[in-house]
């Protein structure tokens, strides 16, 4: 995913709370940042919410920022933590909304069952493991990538998606699916 | 848990959950949004809140011992 940067002068006059360098941060990072919530938390309308609610507490935190910095980088990491924390208050009972499938076709050798089984244990992951497992399994993102985004080391995201995996294939033994 | 087992747990999950097509695009500019944010009032704190502030306050004055105990929870 590419990380726009910004001329330094901007970066600076955002700091010191310029709503017009904010809005030119805004319009150059919205795409991104939209695109990396909703592969979190896989709902385009909430995703919308949360773009919005990021861009709020990067507003709140402008004067933290460090023009040094990235701040596609730094502005992904409050990305993730919006969708962290928006996972955390609305899981497990909230369905995920299947109008984001992809276009292929369901995969024949998996019934429907499975899939809900499977759909249903993927949703009560912890919300971290969740993440990292949707960022790291599904969407293929780079471990460095990931662990970026949410302030670990790669080591601590590997462990995240191990634990992800061994959860994920105790939630089906549960329910009498072997691998 | 085996390699095998890893992938096909990978397998399915990437078909029950397929990635995130190029198609999913924002779509409409969000800035009206964020401004209308920016401009709403901070909620006000709520009363009990103030109340629960001032006893805590006039707990730790009168017992300043519980201090340390407060931080070892925190």
């Amino acid at each position: 995913m590419p990380v726009l940067e910004q001329p330094s002068d901007v970066l600076r006059q955002f700091c010191h709370g310029d709503l017009d360098a904010f809005e030119a941060l805004f319009r150059g990072h919205q795409r991104e940042i939209y695109g990396w919530i909703v592969r979190i938390v896989r709902d385009p309308a909430a995703a919308e919410d949360l773009t919005v609610e990021t861009f709020w507490r990067i507003h709140r935190a402008h004067a933290r920022f460090d023009p040094m910095r990235s701040f596609g980088a730094w502005a992904r990491r409050i990305a993730t933590n919006a969708a962290l924390d928006h996972l955390k208050t609305t899981r497990p009972q909230a369905d995920l909304p299947n109008d984001l499938s992809s276009p292929t076709l369901p995969d024949p050798s998996i019934s429907d069952e499975l899939r809900r089984k499977i759909a249903g244990a993927f949703r009560r992951l912890p919300p971290q493991l969740q993440v990292a497992a949707t960022l790291a399994l599904i969407e293929e993102r780079p471990y460095q990538e990931i662990a970026d985004a949410l302030g670990v080391s790669t080591g601590a995201v590997k462990v995240r998606v191990f634990r992800a995996r061994r959860f994920l294939r105790k939630e089906l033994k549960r329910q009498g699916i072997e691998l | 848990m085996n390699a095998q087992d890893q992938k096909r747990i990978e397998q399915w999950l990437k078909t029950t959950l397929p990635p995130m097509g190029p198609g999913v695009e924002l779509r409409h500019d969000l800035w009206p949004a964020v401004l209308k944010r920016l401009e709403a009032r901070p909620p006000a704190m709520p009363w009990f809140d103030w109340v629960l502030l001032a006893a805590a306050a006039a707990w730790l004055a009168f017992f300043p011992g519980a201090i340390p105990v407060l931080f070892y929870h925190l």
